[in-house]
């Protein structure tokens, strides 16, 4: 009766129940706890520090790929290049002989190459949480990152593409896993995650390629006005072909942002999706370690941990090198620390629940697979993956941590290490211990498979320094929306 | 940037989606005409060391499949007479041909005659002769009318789609057994074909596999 009587005199509405009562305390109001409400000023923080114009912020960005080519950038190319020849002639050996050439062998018929494209897929998810998820939750602190990680994302998926096409042996049937009519009456089993993984991941590829792609478009312009006034007129051409006519008038405006939140809409389940797919193609089988509910969002989790591993990986050496630091504030290495720290918490609990599960759910095959993860011939495997996985992204509670820039790099690699091996002792471990105890082994990568994985970092790294040397690394015109000059209202009070 | 690029760039977007349009119903068409069995298999038909003619022997004179193709009711594979075979009568008839001088060299030198294959499945597909035309299946369907061939060529296209075709339906290809070597017959020579197929379908419980390995064993 008390609470209700408190409520009538904070809406000060008269209600049919308990009419007296309502009445009585409308004549006798309560009175203020305080004489004058003074909420707590919480300032945005400031994403484009020491007031820089915005004449300044297209010098910098275009004056990347303006000025003369850098020696490092030579260097780190041509060793780049080296490291992506092993991926090439890997798979040169592989189409020439056949799939025998990895490791692969009853029990373990999926391993490294598999291992391989979820770590590359998962990665990719970062840049289009960034481009989608918090574009619609209006997070502006994606702008000076939003390209580059879409970029990752694009590049990701390049890497992660290579390795179930290879894995299929004879790469010219490749065509088979799209629905194409044939004089054969090969139809694809819809049924299979692996089929449905097809559509999942060329879906993502695509929308990544369009949303990349349509930011681009107003950068692309400018760097075309730009070499044109400085009569550098084949390379203007080529930014002009591929900027598509944009003049920057109000309808041109209008429909790219319109453009760009339809895209944010469409990728928005494309983050959560892709790699809830991923994860069918072992949560449907029935084997134990694999097949569990809590993997589609266990493993979206670990793609967005291992994909802001990455892009923390790529971002902090290119604010080092370009002097960046005004743009990619200690504010967004906070950011994306956090991120890292909570998705990186999420996967822990994961981890622990996966042990959890098999105890409560008192299935000894089930039991027996965690207790051998944790304790059988891959233990090294699986404290690896703990140790960069659950007491890595803890360090970044620590604000002194977050704010050594070397320290955060490093641990951002442990992350990435952490997340290959989470799916490599998903994968290996399970397959390694299946049903029938005389048919258990134990998998070793050979040279071709292990020269293949380590030549798709330079598959990426190649990739990635065209894209840092020929393309704008931020969108110009978002971040001169977020500077401080940009909001007409910063002074007045809401 | 009327300087950079012309006025009618700005066709470009359409005149690419057009060509893009067109170039992939190109791609298709031609594919599905040029590049299925129906155009690579079918009208296949060698110059043979012997012109043998099918139409003379079993359309006009009504020798039975059989007596040459010997084993094709009891093996997996239809086997290619030997020269003794045709020798059982071209000792007497046309003894001295020169068209059957290579006959006559691989009867006294027990070398075979160097036929030229001509219908073939890959190899890793199972094909069985005796089952199918112990079911009711007959040559015609998939060599067509050879009755009527003076040369043979490839007539029907032996796709997997062409299997699967019958696989999955097979009554209306069906037949009495002792019309699997009529060529000329047809199912609509028998009064209630597909009430007899079914007929015939449930007695001798024919199942034709649609797995992959009933055939990819």
């Amino acid at each position: 009766m008390s609470a209700d009587s408190t409520t009538a005199t904070f809406d000060d509405a008269p209600r049919s129940r308990d009419s007296a009562h309502v009445h009585h305390a409308s004549e006798h109001p309560r009175p203020a706890i305080l004489d004058e409400v003074n909420p707590a000023r919480l300032p945005r923080a400031t994403l484009v520090e020491h007031g820089r114009s915005f004449n300044w912020i297209t010098e910098k960005i275009c004056g990347i790929i303006e000025g003369k080519t850098p020696a490092w950038w030579w260097v780190c190319f041509i060793t780049a290049a080296f490291v992506a020849s092993w991926t090439v002639m890997g798979l040169i050996y592989l189409v020439s002989t056949g799939v025998g050439v990895w490791g692969h062998a009853n029990p373990v018929n999926w391993a490294w190459d598999i291992v391989n494209f979820v770590f590359w897929i998962g990665i990719g998810h970062a840049g289009t949480l960034i481009s989608a998820i918090l574009c619609l939750l209006r997070q502006k602190w994606r702008t000076s990152i939003n390209r580059a990680a879409e970029a990752m994302t694009i590049f990701a998926v390049v890497c992660a593409a290579i390795f179930p096409v290879f894995h299929i042996g004879r790469i010219w049937f490749a065509w088979f896993l799209f629905p194409i009519p044939n004089s054969n009456y090969i139809w694809q089993n819809f049924r299979s995650p692996l089929e449905w993984d097809v559509f999942a991941v060329s879906t993502y590829g695509t929308v990544s390629v369009l949303f990349w792609y349509v930011g681009l478009v107003p950068d692309l312009a400018v760097l075309r006005d730009r070499f044109f006034n400085a009569g550098k007129k084949i390379r203007s051409w080529f930014y002009g072909l591929f900027a598509m006519g944009w003049r920057g008038s109000n309808r041109h405006w209008s429909n790219y942002e319109m453009a760009y939140v339809i895209l944010a809409g469409v990728s928005t389940p494309l983050v959560l999706s892709v790699h809830t797919i991923v994860s069918f193609d072992f949560a449907v089988s029935l084997l134990p370690g694999w097949h569990t509910t809590i993997f589609p969002p266990y493993f979206v989790a670990g793609a967005i941990f291992s994909g802001f591993g990455m892009v923390l990986t790529l971002m902090l050496p290119l604010r080092a090198v370009f002097k960046l630091e005004d743009l990619i504030t200690q504010y967004h290495i906070d950011c994306m620390c956090k991120i890292t720290l909570a998705t990186g918490t999420i996967v822990g609990y994961a981890y622990a629940m996966e042990f959890f599960i098999a105890w409560y759910g008192a299935n000894p095959y089930e039991g027996f697979t965690f207790i051998n993860r944790a304790f059988g011939p891959y233990a090294w495997a699986y404290w690896i993956m703990i140790s960069c996985n659950v007491i890595t992204p803890q360090l970044f509670w620590f604000k002194k941590i977050r704010r050594n820039t070397a320290l955060v790099w490093i641990l951002s690699i442990f992350v990435n290490v952490g997340m290959w091996f989470e799916r490599f002792v998903i994968i290996v471990t399970s397959l390694a211990r299946d049903f029938l105890p005389s048919s258990w082994g134990y998998y070793s990568p050979s040279v071709v498979e292990i020269f293949t994985f380590f030549g798709t970092f330079g598959v990426f790294s190649v990739l990635f320094l065209l894209f840092i040397r020929f393309l704008p690394i931020m969108p110009m015109a978002e971040i001169k929306a977020v500077t401080p000059q940009a909001d007409g209202h910063a002074h007045s009070h809401h | 940037m009327s300087q950079l690029f012309p006025k009618s760039a700005n066709k470009l977007p359409l005149q690419i989606i057009i060509f893009l349009i067109v170039f992939a119903a190109v791609v298709t068409a031609a594919t599905t005409y040029y590049a299925t069995p129906e155009y690579t298999r079918v009208g296949y038909a060698p110059v043979q060391p012997v012109p043998f003619s099918h139409a003379l022997h079993n359309g006009q004179l009504g020798i039975n499949c059989r007596y040459c193709h010997s084993n094709v009711e009891k093996t997996g594979f239809a086997n290619i007479p030997t020269s003794q075979t045709c020798m059982n009568c071209h000792n007497q008839i046309k003894a001295d041909s020169p068209l059957l001088a290579p006959v006559r060299a691989s009867y006294e030198s027990g070398n075979p005659v160097p036929w030229i294959q001509i219908h073939q499945v890959p190899d890793y597909v199972y094909f069985n002769h005796s089952v199918h035309i112990n079911r009711g299946v007959s040559c015609v369907e998939c060599h067509g009318q050879v009755n009527e061939m003076e040369t043979v060529r490839h007539e029907k296209s032996l796709s997997m789609g062409f299997c699967l075709d019958c696989h999955r339906d097979p009554a209306p290809r069906l037949r009495p057994l002792d019309k699997i070597t009529d060529l000329n017959w047809t199912p609509a020579q028998m009064a209630e074909h597909d009430k007899w197929a079914a007929d015939f379908i449930a007695r001798n419980k024919i199942a034709p596999p649609q797995s992959c390995t009933g055939c990819h064993r």
